[in-house]
Formats: C-alpha cells, structure tokens, sequence
C-alpha cells in the first residue's frame, strides 16, 4: 500500500509495512545494472562465519555514524552499535555494486579527510570530525542532486542514511531518543504536543 | 473409499474457505477444509508478532538473498522481513507473464486473511447494476436487496468498525464503533464536506473490533496486523472463522493438500470428489463429498476447473461458456495526491491506528459524466513525518539529531482505488509447458488495463489534487507511480457468476452451471470489480452460498 515514496501515510491502508514505509533504503535499493542480474559471479558476497567488515572498519563506522548523531540529552549512534549495523545491512542487503562503493568509501573517508584536514578521521577531534563530515555531507548533497537515477550512489549518503535508519529504529534510539510503544492499547488522534516532546519511533 | 468421504469439501482456507467451513459445519455438514500449503496455529505460530524493530537484523527490509528468491514478491512491499513466511515461494509457484502481472499468493492456513487489509466495504446498486446499465460484460445475478442481508450476517461475526454515512454508493453495514480520525483528518473531511455536494471522507470501515467480540480483544493499535494478531483483534481464519468450525466438531483440516482436479461423475451430472497431491509425500488421494466449495482464491480456483477437464469438458470444468479464465480483474491504484499541512504544530497521536480514511466514489454518480465510466474511491491518512524526512536546511550533528527526535510537519497522501472493467480477452490460460515444484502445469497471464482506466488515473491525480488544495493543504503535488494488473492484490472474475449458462460460468448462486454442487465463491465469482474492497463481498456471497447449498441438498436437488 503506500506504498511507500511521500506516501509513508497512505502506505498503512493497504496491509503493508510501516516500517517499510519509513525506510530509505535508496542504496540498498537502487536497481541491479542487468548484468549484475544475470552474471554467474554476480550474488552479493554470501554470509560468512566471519563478520564483513574487520573491527577497525566498524570502529570507524561507529566514529563516522557518532559524528553524524552524536550523543546529546540522549545516546547516540556510537551507544546503538551502527558500525555493526552497517556491516551487517552492507553485506545482505547492497548489490555487489553498491557494496563496492561503500567498501571503497571506508578509505575514500580517510583520505578525503587527509586531504583536507592533515589528519585520518579518527586522529580529528570531534568538532574536526564535524567540520569534514559537513563538508562531506554538502559534496553528497550536491552528488545526488546532480547523478543519473541508475548511478551508484555517493558513499556518505550511504554511510548517513544507514547511520539513520540503524541509530532510530534501534533499542537505545527507539526508546531513548525516540518513544516506542509496544502495545498503546488505544488511539487519540488529538493530543497535545509541545516543542521538545519526543516523536514516536514507529507509526 | 468410506473413510475418505464426506458430507461437504471446501478447498482452500482463507476468508472465503474459512467462511464456507463455518457455515457448512454450523450447519451440520461434516467437512474437511484442504489447504496446499502449512498449518499456521493462531497466536502461537505468528512469530514475529511481538518483535520490537530492533529485533529485526535487517530492521524489516529485503536482503539480495531475498530479491533473488522471490522476483515477483520484490515488486513491491510485499517483500519484507517481517512476514516473509506468509508469502508464497515464487520458485516453487512460477507463472508464465505473457503480459506482466503480479500475482502475491498466500499458501498456508488462512490463505491472505492472515495479510490482507482489512478495509470492508458494501457493494451498492451502483455496482451490481453497472454491467446492465453501460451494456458491458453480463449482468449480476444478484442485487444489494439479496445481498443486504448477507452483508449484516457476515459483518456482524467479523466484527466491522466503522461510521454510519447514509451514502447510497456505499451502504452502511453492521458497524461496531468507529476508529477515529485524527485532528486533521477530521479538518480536511469538514472542509470536503463544505466544498462538494457528493464527495465525503469518512474513517475506513476495517475488520479491526473495537470492542470485545466471540473470545477476541479489542484492537490495541499496535498496527502491526500482517504479522498475525496475538490478540485476534482483526478478522481472519485463524481468529475468526476457523475457531467457530473446529467448535461444531465437524470439522477435520488437511494441511498440504493440493488439489489438483475435481472429480465429476458425467452420470451424475455431479462433481463426486477432489483430486488431492499432498505437497509433502506427494502421495495422490482422492476425497468425495456431496457438495464441493470452492474457495481456492481467483485464480487457483480457475486453475483447479481448468486442470479439472475430462472428454465431456474438455476445456476444464465449467469452461461450456467460453468464460473460463477470462474477464480477469484487480483494482488500479498508485496515483494519487498529497501535501503539506499548516498548522496544528500543538497537536500529535496516540497509538497506531492501523486503518486510515475513504473518500468513496464520486465519479459517474449522481448526474456526473466522464470521458470514462465507473469510478473509483480514495484511501490515506494524515500525519506529521518521522526522522525520516528529509531537513534541507540541516547536515549533521548534535542539532540535526535532536532536531529529528521531534516530529516533522503535517503531511496527507490519499490513493485512488479504481474500478478495472471485465474485458473478455483479459485472461488466463494453463501452459503445460512450464511445471511447478510438484510436476503441474502453471498459470499464463495475458491481461492488462486499458483506456477506461488509463483516463480514470488522470482523474485520481486531479480530483485528489483539487480536493486537498481546496481543503487548504500547501505544496500539493500529483503521483502516479505506475500499476501492473495484480498489484492491487484483489485479483476478481475468470469465473463470473451471470444469469446465463452460454455467457458464464457460475449461476446466481455460485453453483458451476455446468455442475451444480460445486459451488465457487471467492474473487473468481465477481461478475464486475466496483471500486471497493471485495473480500466483504465474498464473505457475503459464501454464506449465502452455502445456505443455497444446504436447503438443495436437503430437497435433494444436488
């Protein structure tokens, strides 16, 4: 139902998932290119005993998904593991593409930074870390707007997005930032809301 | 031969089948109800029903391991990790697609009723007149007056929220209380209300109870129905139907059973049994009964009467007409309007409702006239954006976190649900070229909309765009993202009831002409698709069925 697109409200009627309807998901969607489809070679890198990414990998993703939702009044990505996340969603859900881009993306961060600041990501301080990922951040911005619909995406946007969708829809950013609801037991469709309450984490 | 025997077979346990069981074992009729797929006990076997998302290693999405297994579920949402084993395998179920058509199948006890969406709506004179009036297709056999009282019947077991509207397009029904809108929706339905003399948003009418009912707790707007309901607080088999049947002690259920042919007996003129693959041993059986339902969803039900073909029929059981597998029908959605809302910054929710508002048919009614006929109704619903959206003016950081722990603005999106016509040579067809994962021949599709509905989805996008610009939402923008036949999961028709044998396959009682103690009451039956929700109407058609069927069996006339 949605189905999805601006429709997240629409999406409900029809039976389908809320979650679905609040993913992003741009990357881990994006088309397969027809011979990724149909090449013999072409599955994604299978599940391995061994995680996807090594530890220094996720290490960075945890520095990178921090700097992007730092902890404030609440936790923040760093306390929801995205670096985890990331490798598990990179590894099961991206096409082989995809996952190439963000593998490559892993260095490309720390030499942008270099380049930029002298320094690796992890070697900057946070308002450092800042300051380049904003940088970063614009170059994306300006990246999506302007690529073909079935050109890889920039590997930030895919860092950021996952950053986002792993921090909320996690236990500590659900219940923490968030407010989660297991069971509401009923529906009001008009209660008060005041600046600084908290939105649900699920509709 | 004995133990195999009984008084009454329904084949296929979804709404329809579920609904046949009760009423056949209410009735006395011992029954077997066959279902080709697994067994899925209530609450027990609903898995993820209480899963928190974090609880998802995927938070719910799809993985390429996924997309590869099921290339026809990946089409859309019907791909996800939180229900995936509710859908049926597209590699063990292939089709062929001579035109495309997503067809989304549920193989298990309570078939889609575990999934489906619950909104349950009245069809009208409007519809059931519709075919007569346009000289299209063939009359209904039936109008709202018989039909009526079966509509009360089967809302009042399944339990019917909704809000009485005194609408002639869409008759009011058996409602428990409504759900409600929320504060916008209840704004933007005054304002459509003021500004067009025919047009109405009302909440949707959805088989969520909102009181207690027959052992079931009310709804508890978790909105998380498709996982199945631990408190059975939406209509389904397992919630609904089913308990009633197994209470009669008359029912038996056969899991793994795929029936592959009706037996009929060309003495008799009667069909005398079914034809059974146990999808697990692949032993073949055979079960025989006086009268047979068949409620296999549309077109498996149609795939069974095809595949059911002997030297008298050659062309499949109930195929004398030439209307067996054609006039094959869905609903065209996926465009639509939606905007920005200002304002009402000091208002939010409380609880997911899991059912949203209808704006029922305006087009073609009431003296109106388009450059196409029939019509169709909006669903959506209103309400302030998640972390989600996007914050052009933010990047990252410590504000743009905390700025994405409130709620966004107001947004509302409406879709259009449109009446698809019964075009004779949209239809299926078995290829026996092409098996199943049990050596059977499989379903083509060569069906797709035309000009009437193509020119009724520029309305969906205009209409929903001047309605909610004029009900004062900012930054209103069209969409059609596109729709394949199927994709609106309401496939109706290939086997359309009608008031002749030469032009249709099932009488005005469901019964097959060609074999009248079979009796076929799911989607296959519907003679044209109106614009409404149909699996309320197949409720009410079953029952309706099956109290036909028993006062003929007691005249013994089948």
């Amino acid at each position: 139902m949605n189905r999805r697109d601006a429709l997240a409200r629409v999406a409900i009627i029809m039976g389908g998932t809320v979650i679905g309807a609040d993913f992003f998901l741009t990357s881990c969607s994006s088309p397969a290119k027809k011979d990724e489809k149909t090449a013999a070679g072409d599955t994604p890198v299978a599940k391995e005993a061994k995680p996807f990414l090594d530890a220094n990998q996720v290490g960075l993703l945890d520095e990178v998904g921090e700097t992007i939702l730092p902890a404030t009044q609440t936790p923040g990505a760093k306390a929801a593991q995205v670096g985890s996340f990331m490798s598990v969603m990179v590894r099961d859900c991206y096409t082989p593409a995809d996952q190439k881009t963000f593998l490559n993306g892993l260095t490309k961060i720390d030499q942008d930074c270099k380049a930029k600041t002298g320094k690796g990501f992890l070697a900057c301080d946070p308002a450092q870390r800042t300051t380049f990922l904003t940088s970063l951040d614009a170059e994306q911005k300006a990246f999506t707007q302007n690529k073909q619909k079935d050109d890889p995406a920039h590997y930030f946007r895919m860092m950021k997005e996952l950053t986002l969708l792993g921090f909320f829809t996690s236990e500590v950013g659900a219940t923490k930032a968030l407010r989660y609801l297991p069971i509401p037991g009923r529906y009001d469709g008009n209660v008060p809301y005041k600046k600084g309450d908290r939105a649900w984490a699920t509709t | 031969m004995e133990k195999n025997t009984y008084d009454a077979i329904v084949i296929g346990s979804g709404i329809s089948g579920g609904w046949a069981a009760k009423e056949l074992t209410e009735k006395g009729l011992k029954t077997i109800m066959l279902e080709r797929g697994r067994n899925v006990e209530h609450i027990k076997d609903y898995v993820n029903a209480n899963k928190a998302p974090w609880e998802y290693e995927h938070r719910g999405g799809k993985t390429q391991e996924m997309i590869a297994n099921y290339p026809v579920l990946k089409r859309d949402y019907t791909l996800n990790e939180t229900n995936l084993s509710y859908w049926a395998s597209d590699k063990d179920s292939p089709y062929v697609e001579i035109k495309p058509f997503d067809w989304f199948r549920g193989y298990q006890v309570g078939g889609r009723s575990l999934m489906w969406g619950r909104q349950s709506y009245r069809l009208s004179d409007f519809d059931f007149e519709a075919n007569a009036k346009d000289g299209i297709a063939v009359d209904w056999p039936v109008r709202y007056k018989e039909m009526a009282p079966w509509y009360s019947y089967v809302e009042k077991f399944a339990g019917i929220s909704g809000s009485k509207e005194g609408l002639p397009q869409l008759p009011d029904g058996e409602f428990m209380p409504p759900m409600e809108m929320n504060v916008v929706e209840k704004d933007v339905a005054a304002r459509i209300k003021k500004n067009y003399a025919h047009r109405r948003m009302v909440i949707g009418r959805t088989a969520n109870i909102t009181m207690p009912h027959h052992n079931r707790v009310n709804c508890q707007y978790r909105n998380k129905c498709w996982l199945g309901c631990p408190f059975g607080s939406y209509f389904s088999t397992q919630s609904a139907t089913l308990p009633a049947a197994v209470a009669t002690g008359n029912l038996t259920l056969r899991p793994f059973s795929i029936v592959t042919r009706i037996l009929y007996d060309k003495d008799t003129k009667r069909a005398k049994g079914v034809e059974v693959l146990d999808a697990e041993t692949n032993q073949t059986i055979e079960y025989f009964a006086k009268v047979i339902f068949l409620n296999a969803s549309t077109l498996n039900s149609t795939w069974i009467l095809m595949n059911s073909a002997t030297d008298v029929w050659p062309g499949g059981l109930g195929s004398s007409s030439g209307e067996l597998g054609h006039n094959l029908m869905d609903h065209h959605f996926r465009a639509g309007a939606h905007g920005d809302v200002e304002g009402f910054e000091d208002k939010y929710v409380y609880g997911r409702r899991a059912n949203g508002i209808y704006i029922p048919r305006f087009r073609n009614l009431f003296g109106d006239k388009r450059d196409y006929i029939r019509g169709f109704g909006y669903q959506g619903s209103a309400g302030r954006e998640g972390w989600s959206r996007d914050i052009p003016e933010m990047s990252i950081g410590g504000d743009f976190k905390d700025a994405l722990t409130e709620p966004g603005k107001w947004t509302m999106g409406i879709t259009g649900f449109g009446e698809t016509l019964p075009y004779h040579d949209n239809q299926v067809t078995i290829d026996k070229t092409k098996k199943d994962k049990w050596g059977l021949p499989v379903l083509a599709f060569d069906a797709s909309i035309r000009d009437n509905e193509q020119k009724m989805r520029i309305d969906m996008m205009q209409d929903g765009l001047e309605m909610l610009e004029k009900a004062g939402l900012k930054n209103v923008r069209t969409y059609n993202n596109g729709y394949t036949l199927g994709g609106g999961i309401h496939e109706m028709g290939t086997a359309r009831m009608g008031r002749d044998p030469k032009t249709s396959v099932l009488n005005g009682h469901n019964q097959v002409w060609d074999a009248p103690n079979v009796y076929v009451t799911d989607g296959a039956a519907m003679t044209s698709a109106a614009c409404q929700n149909p699996s309320l109407t197949y409720m009410a058609l079953t029952a309706r069925a099956v109290d036909h069927a028993v006062s003929e069996l007691k005249k013994q006339n089948i």
